[in-house]
């Protein structure tokens, strides 16, 4: 078990310096020079030199990457270009909201998409499991973003029964989890946000329950006289780390998923920043939020796999 | 043997034989299935409506959908000859809709192509090749994989500028790594088969190995979950369009009328709503469309 934990921590390092590879080439994708994108327009030619050199950006690209990549595992991300802030607390900030919204939306989603895939799964074929991958294929194909509209036309402006946008009323700037006043803010976000994932768990789950079911094992289960509950039990038990695959990979789709929704409900998250970056064209935010986000996934997957190897131990044996 | 009785000559037997059983090819088989499965059929027809109606948009649409009318402003459903309505600036909603599909076909189908293309040929490579080469290809996917899918086209399109080829582009190369994971893992699969063996003892080389052995065991996957990115690709651009990162304005495309028209959702609540519904009702045709081209292939993915 420990030999495999540390293969995959091992794994995941190569891959975490991909990622920081491919944020550090945005800037450079970038049309013009990369300097440009980083400097605010009016900058004088004799501060474009010396930022130029205090920067490294007259070494060569590799040497920039590790100059970079320097900065960013000392948390210097750099500065924001509209804020004047470093990126490193606009992250922070931002994602201190978003944790929020994902507090709620990733355990709803997860235990309806997994509630409802095991029953369709259970039950293939019936009337439940139609209404189920129906219910599915409607999430799966469901624009989040248009859905927050909806949700707010029917919800604030036909019957004004919850806010519209944001995250408190205006001017209050903490935010009380436990009173309603500020917590009705969370309602339309964190369901607009579960959406997809439920469609998506169900989907993977029913799948995942009716290919362990006519696994040759069930029919011993219920030739050894197991009462149907206990073989469901079975079941749903085997077909968990299939499951747990999909769990992680839609943290990932929750944490950058949340662009839209956040930018549809004006919640100051990751999303929002990172749409507002793209309306200011501010760079080192867009590549401090993106890199933040990432090496987020990439440890959740990472905690994920380890996780499937306690619940499944064929899987360290691999 | 003689007990039993015999009502009729033996000859007659032999006419009266088992008629033979037709047997049917792959696509005779897939095709009974598609028509047996109306579901399939009845989105099938949905999708082609909304292709041709974007393909022949000039002819169909009842109005111009860039002429702008500061009088007829953001009027609702069934407003003198507006069908469903006018925008913000007077332009005719069911014009606007109909060659927004223009843009959101294009690009839900294009990128998936191109990455169908790419990641197919480099999936096929790095299982074929095994060793190192696949390990090169199989572990530079893995760094792509590491970002959520809607994160890496906001990266790569946000940097880049936004615009619909630059959209595009994101969107190809969001889709090749998980093409080549499908692509590989197909190849992978047979590449240790007795059958290749055999075509290699035969004297084969590899490119005929890969052309007659290996490809059609690849497309079939490669096809179906092609298809199945579509509706993703549909969604993931009209994202990028609402983000400000697809087609600039005055284009008619659903996912910025429905980031245009946002503002006035207080105004024409269902006219605003209309985009989103074009979105959703491709995006879901597709999604069926694929499922059902999946059972009726009999593709294991």
């Amino acid at each position: 078990m420990i030999f495999y934990i540390l293969r995959r921590f091992l794994y995941a390092i190569p891959i975490a310096f991909g990622v920081s590879i491919v944020c550090f080439s945005l800037v450079y994708i970038a049309p013009g020079d990369p300097l440009q994108t980083v400097m605010p327009p009016d900058a004088t030619a004799e501060t474009i030199e010396i930022v130029k050199h205090a920067y490294g950006f007259d070494k060569p690209i590799p040497v920039q990457y590790l100059i970079w990549l320097g900065h960013v595992l000392t948390g210097d991300l750099g500065m924001s270009i509209s804020t004047r802030r470093p990126v490193i607390l606009e992250v922070t900030d931002a994602l201190s909201n978003t944790s929020l919204l994902a507090l709620f939306a990733v355990p709803l989603s997860f235990f309806i998409g997994y509630t409802m895939g095991a029953i369709a799964g259970c039950f293939p074929g019936r009337w439940l499991d139609r209404l189920v991958t129906g219910t599915a294929v409607v999430g799966v194909s469901l624009p989040n973003y248009w859905l927050g509209i909806v949700l707010v036309v029917l919800f604030a402006v036909e019957y004004s029964l919850l806010p519209a946008t944001g995250m408190g009323p205006s001017g209050s700037t903490n935010f009380h989890i436990f009173e309603w006043s500020s917590a009705r803010y969370l309602v339309l976000p964190v369901f607009t946000l579960a959406m997809i994932p439920i469609g998506i768990l169900a989907r993977t789950t029913r799948a995942a329950v009716a290919e362990v079911r006519n696994q040759d094992f069930v029919q011993t289960l219920r030739a050894k006289g197991l009462s149907e509950w206990a073989v469901i039990r079975h079941v749903l038990k085997n077909s968990l780390p299939q499951v747990m695959a999909v769990m992680g990979l839609q943290f990932g789709y929750l944490l950058g998923g949340s662009i839209l929704v956040e930018t549809v409900f004006t919640w100051p998250g990751s999303g929002f920043l990172l749409s507002k970056a793209i309306i200011n064209r501010d760079v080192p935010v867009l590549q401090g939020t993106i890199l933040t986000l990432s090496l987020i996934f990439v440890a959740t997957n990472l905690i994920v796999d380890l996780l499937q190897s306690l619940v499944d131990p064929r899987i360290r044996r691999a | 043997m003689s007990d039993i009785a015999l009502d009729k000559p033996l000859e007659t037997f032999d006419e009266q034989a088992v008629p033979a059983t037709q047997v049917r090819g792959y696509w005779q088989s897939v095709f009974y299935r598609l028509r047996h499965d109306p579901a399939t059929l009845f989105f099938a027809a949905i999708v082609l409506s909304i292709v041709l109606a974007a393909i022949f948009a000039s002819l169909i649409a009842p109005f111009d959908p860039y002429k702008e009318s500061v009088i007829s402003r953001l009027k609702p459903v069934g407003w003198k000859d507006h069908l469903l309505g006018t925008d913000e600036l007077g332009r005719d909603m069911l014009s606007r809709l109909i060659y927004g599909g223009r843009v959101s076909l294009l690009m839900g189908v294009v990128p998936v192509l191109i990455a169908s293309l790419v990641g197919g040929v480099l999936g096929v490579i790095g299982g074929f090749a095994g060793g190192r080469i696949n390990t090169a290809i199989m572990r530079t996917m893995d760094v792509f994989y590491a970002f959520p899918s809607v994160l890496l086209a906001v990266a790569i399109a946000g940097a880049m500028g936004g615009g619909i080829v630059n959209g595009m582009l994101a969107l190809t190369l969001v889709f090749i790594p998980p093409m080549c994971r499908v692509a590989e893992t197909a190849t992978t699969q047979i590449r240790s088969l007795d059958y290749i063996e055999a075509a290699r003892a035969t004297g084969a080389g590899t490119l005929m190995v890969i052309r007659y052995h290996v490809l059609g065991n690849v497309l079939g996957p490669v096809f179906i979950y092609a298809s199945s990115l579509v509706s993703v690709s549909i969604l993931l651009a009209s994202g990028l369009s609402f983000l400000g990162l697809g087609v600039r304005p005055p284009t008619a495309d659903w996912g910025l009328m429905l980031s245009t028209l946002r503002q006035s959702i207080y105004v024409v609540p269902f006219v605003c709503a209309l985009p989103g519904a074009a979105i959703f009702v491709t995006s879901i045709s597709f999604n069926l469309v694929s499922d059902g081209l999946r059972t009726a292939m009999d593709v294991r993915m």
